[in-house]
């Protein structure tokens, strides 16, 4: 099966049936992506299957045949939400935090209060109380 | 509320009051950070745990119906050195041998290299089923019990203008780390190694001592980067690590076991249930006259931390009040429940809930607005506390109290609500630092700081779970070396290379910790004469300097008779919650809740704040949403589908006042934080919903709860 992941054609050889979320992790080695309960409800595992928030561990690989997959690894060491993140101490334990961003990125830029709250109603953090994440994504 | 600007670091600007850049936010931003299920080692299993299936009983026979072939299988049998999880009391087996005392005790270890395979294997247990014990009030064994005394309270009665008494619950709260536990162990060079989401590698390094015995020759502990822990792994880690050190030690090869959700919630700790009686008289002004409480924890089926639990709460459940007659007697039930253990706040959140909601309860009764009669019992430098500790300066009660009201608007809220679907309350809250009495003389901590070729690295076992313990350490021995911040690393937490400092709980961390880490870091800088760290290495090669934790020469503690100087500090803090009530629902929407913490010093202000937001969303949790539903001893609802924890959504807007009363025996006058906000959030949004009419006592106040103190059952 071949999909695009991070910008780059992949072929995988794997079960149709295999959650998204282990072939990234155990086939393709991207540990950035995390399990929290693995049944949708914590957001831990999102990732963007053709730009949108998905989370991972629901996707039975034979849905993404063909799709372009981005993951926390594909936004590379410097983009702006990651030093945002880092900032404004968006991140505590850190675990969420790739799935909070992966959520955040399809905000685009400066987006409004209320519209980055329903925008990660499905992602929890159990450490900050979600205050510092607001104000990393709000920053200019 | 924002965060305060950092400056650009120079070399001389110190680093202490800054909020720097986190040590590991990069990793954790980019999702480089490593976590336990994130290694992988070569030809490493997987584990697996077969638990018990009911709540009491003995196990007749144990039945395995699959393909041996690839599998190894550990029992209690092959425990090398002592069958318990060390800890405290030394009750709990790591393996059932017979007797099953709680549902998802483990009992049987599974390890293979493909996890379907694992997961596919098939274990029938039988029992010979006796009757199980679940209501802590019926048990008639206590791991605990305490008293503590002061004064008469019958001749504070015997004054009483009015009595009021009430019963006040809470229920269970689960963690939800969003990291589950995980651990993984290797063998190597005789011995083994366990890395995993740990918060107490030295308490995980005794219990595989004990279990292993004389089978290894050496144990190794490792912290990975942790996803949360909240209490939540300080205990269970040495269960899980025993576990998968069996399989390593009995298959040869490195054996990872990574719980999932259900698992995890069903069979690792929680935070005690409570029931806490109040019996208290006060004179015609709402001064308190005597106070007599009785604690009721449920411990679950083994001691784990359930007498310190239990302490910490029984200390803490007179509130922050002055009252010259106090009696508080406690105790730590047997049930056959999975055992209760250490959450953020560690027994306080549930006494001080039922005191906050007790002194609404007598404001009402005396027609005194509940502000008023806390400003007039608040305690004030040179009170005592219940267990007779003169408190000095840095007692803030009155301080958070106040600028608690004036921040929040509270005295306009209240009268402009009245009538409304709106309603106002709060709490007034106190934690003690650090552990109990002569707690830290007996762990006798240490940590170090060491040259390296670039700078300063620090050698401490206190883990970083989220809280900022790399950052916050480095910001201290940055300042007390007088050299720039980046210049300082800090070890991962080894038992290999980092010496014991205490485990990362009970607030201890900065102010402990960072303390000893403060004085070893000058008395490096007195060695080092006016030469930069680098340089000095350069010319004479390696220095280590080890600190040692040094009581307070004032401290007296008598841990018989629970009297004296119960903790060195207090942190202080007050809540005020406001709702709005839906009267054809009964959703309880908080609207804001302002925090004011009293903290001593903050040492990296943005990561204090984010403490005192996460801990009071937790607080907005335990108060209105988060219900383990029990069913036959076990949690029935052990999944974030229906065990909820407060999304975006539910959370209200959180301002946080940050005040800063120093405490002179830590670092920069810091006291302990990390525990604090999670005491007032309960209390203020419940006492909020008594400003509107509804007379609730305990926790989680769901919908249907608030339905039936508003209409009466259906």
């Amino acid at each position: 099966m071949r999909i695009t992941l991070n910008g780059a054609p992949r072929d995988l050889a794997c079960h149709p049936a295999a959650r998204l979320l282990d072939v990234l992790r155990q086939e393709c080695g991207l540990t950035g992506t995390k399990e929290g309960c693995g049944e949708g409800e914590c957001g831990a595992c999102t990732v963007l299957v053709d730009g949108a928030a998905v989370c991972s561990c629901l996707v039975p690989m034979a849905q993404v045949r063909g799709a372009s997959i981005t993951t926390i690894e594909g936004l590379g060491d410097d983009h702006p939400l990651a030093r945002a993140f880092m900032d404004e101490v968006g991140a505590q334990c850190g675990i969420c935090t790739p799935g909070m961003i992966m959520t955040a990125v399809t905000l685009g830029p400066r987006p409004s209060l209320p519209r980055i709250r329903t925008a990660l109603a499905g992602n929890l953090c159990r450490c900050t109380g979600y205050e510092a994440i607001y104000r990393a994504i709000r920053k200019p | 509320m924002a965060v305060p600007e950092s400056p650009t670091p120079n070399s001389h600007s110190p680093a202490v009051g800054r909020s720097v850049s986190r040590k590991d936010g990069l990793g954790k931003a980019t999702g480089a950070a490593r976590y336990a299920d994130d290694l992988t080692f070569p030809g490493m299993l997987h584990g697996r745990t077969i638990r018990s299936t009911i709540a009491c009983g003995t196990i007749s026979g144990i039945r395995r119906d699959f393909d041996p072939g690839g599998f190894t299988v550990v029992d209690w049998r092959d425990i090398p050195g002592r069958n318990v999880v060390a800890l405290l009391t030394e009750d709990q087996p790591c393996l059932v041998e017979r007797e099953v005392r709680h549902q998802a005790e483990p009992v049987l270890l599974l390890a293979h290299e493909s996890r379907e395979a694992l997961l596919g294997a098939a274990v029938h247990i039988d029992y010979l089923p006796g009757t199980p014990l679940f209501d802590p009030e019926q048990s008639p064994r206590s791991f605990k019990d305490i008293l503590i005394e002061k004064g008469s309270v019958e001749a504070g009665f015997s004054k009483a203008h009015l009595v009021v008494e009430g019963t006040y619950r809470t229920g269970h709260q689960e963690h939800v780390y969003i990291e589950p536990n995980g651990v993984i162990a290797v063998p190597e060079d005789g011995g083994i190694a366990v890395h995993g989401s740990i918060q107490c590698p030295y308490y995980v390094h005794k219990a595989l001592v004990t279990l292993l015995g004389d089978a290894v020759t050496q144990v190794r502990v490792v912290q990975t980067e942790t996803g949360g822990g909240f209490g939540g792994k300080e205990e269970y880690p040495s269960m899980l690590a025993g576990h998968a050190a069996l399989l390593a030690l009995k298959a040869r090869r490195p054996v990872k076991i990574v719980y999932d959700r259900v698992e995890d919630m069903a069979a690792t700790t929680k935070r005690h249930p409570a029931i806490v009686r109040h019996r208290t008289a006060v004179d015609r002004d709402g001064r308190l006259l005597a106070m007599e409480i009785e604690v009721i924890l449920d411990a679950g089926a083994y001691a784990t931390l359930s007498p310190v639990v239990l302490s910490r709460g029984a200390i803490h459940a007179a509130g922050p009040y002055r009252c010259p007659n106090t009696r508080i007697s406690a105790r730590a039930m047997f049930t056959n429940t999975p055992p209760n253990g250490a959450f953020r706040g560690f027994g306080a959140p549930q006494t001080e809930f039922a005191v906050e909601v007790h002194m609404d309860r007598i404001a009402e009764a005396l027609d005194l607005d509940p502000a008023r009669l806390r400003d007039r019992n608040a305690l004030r430098p040179g009170d005592s506390t219940a267990t007779g500790q003169v408190l000095g300066q840095d007692c803030s009660a009155r301080q958070v109290l106040r600028t608690a009201l004036r921040k929040s608007g509270y005295r306009r809220k209240r009268k402009a609500f009245a009538g409304t679907g709106r309603g106002i309350g709060l709490s007034l809250y106190y934690h003690g630092s650090g552990f109990t009495g002569s707690g830290e003389l007996k762990l006798g901590s240490r940590a170090a700081v060491e040259l390296t070729a670039t700078g300063v690295r620090i050698l401490a076992s206190s883990t970083e779970i989220g809280q900022g313990t790399r950052t916050m350490h480095a910001q201290i021995v940055a300042d007390a070396l007088g050299i720039p911040y980046e210049q300082v690393e800090v070890a991962q937490p080894d038992t290999g290379v980092v010496p014991d400092s205490g485990p990362t709980v009970a607030s201890r961390t900065c102010m402990v910790v960072g303390g000893i880490l403060e004085r070893a870091a000058r008395e490096l800088r007195e060695r080092l004469g006016n030469l930069p760290p680098e340089e000095y290495f350069r010319r004479h090669g390696p220095v280590r300097v080890t600190g040692e934790y040094e009581q307070p020469g004032w401290i007296r503690w008598d841990e018989v008779a629970y009297r004296g100087d119960a903790y060195a500090t207090y942190g202080w803090g007050c809540d005020v919650a406001e709702v709005e009530l839906d009267r054809d629902t009964w959703e309880v929407r908080p609207r804001r809740l302002t925090v004011v913490a009293d903290v001593g010093k903050a040492i990296h202000p943005a990561l204090s704040i984010g403490q005192i937001e996460g801990g009071t969303a937790q607080g907005v949790g335990y108060a209105l949403l988060e219900q383990v539903t029990m069913r036959d001893g076990v949690m029935a609802n052990a999944q974030l589908t229906n065990y909820l924890i407060p999304t975006t959504l539910d959370m209200p807007a959180v301002d946080v006042v940050l005040l800063e009363n120093p405490y002179p025996g830590g670092p920069s006058g810091a006291k302990g934080l990390g525990e604090l906000p999670m005491d007032g959030p309960a209390p203020a949004l419940v006492n909020a919903l008594r400003h509107l009419g509804l007379d609730l006592r305990s926790i989680p106040a769901l919908p249907e709860a608030i339905m039936e103190a508003a209409c009466g059952s259906p």
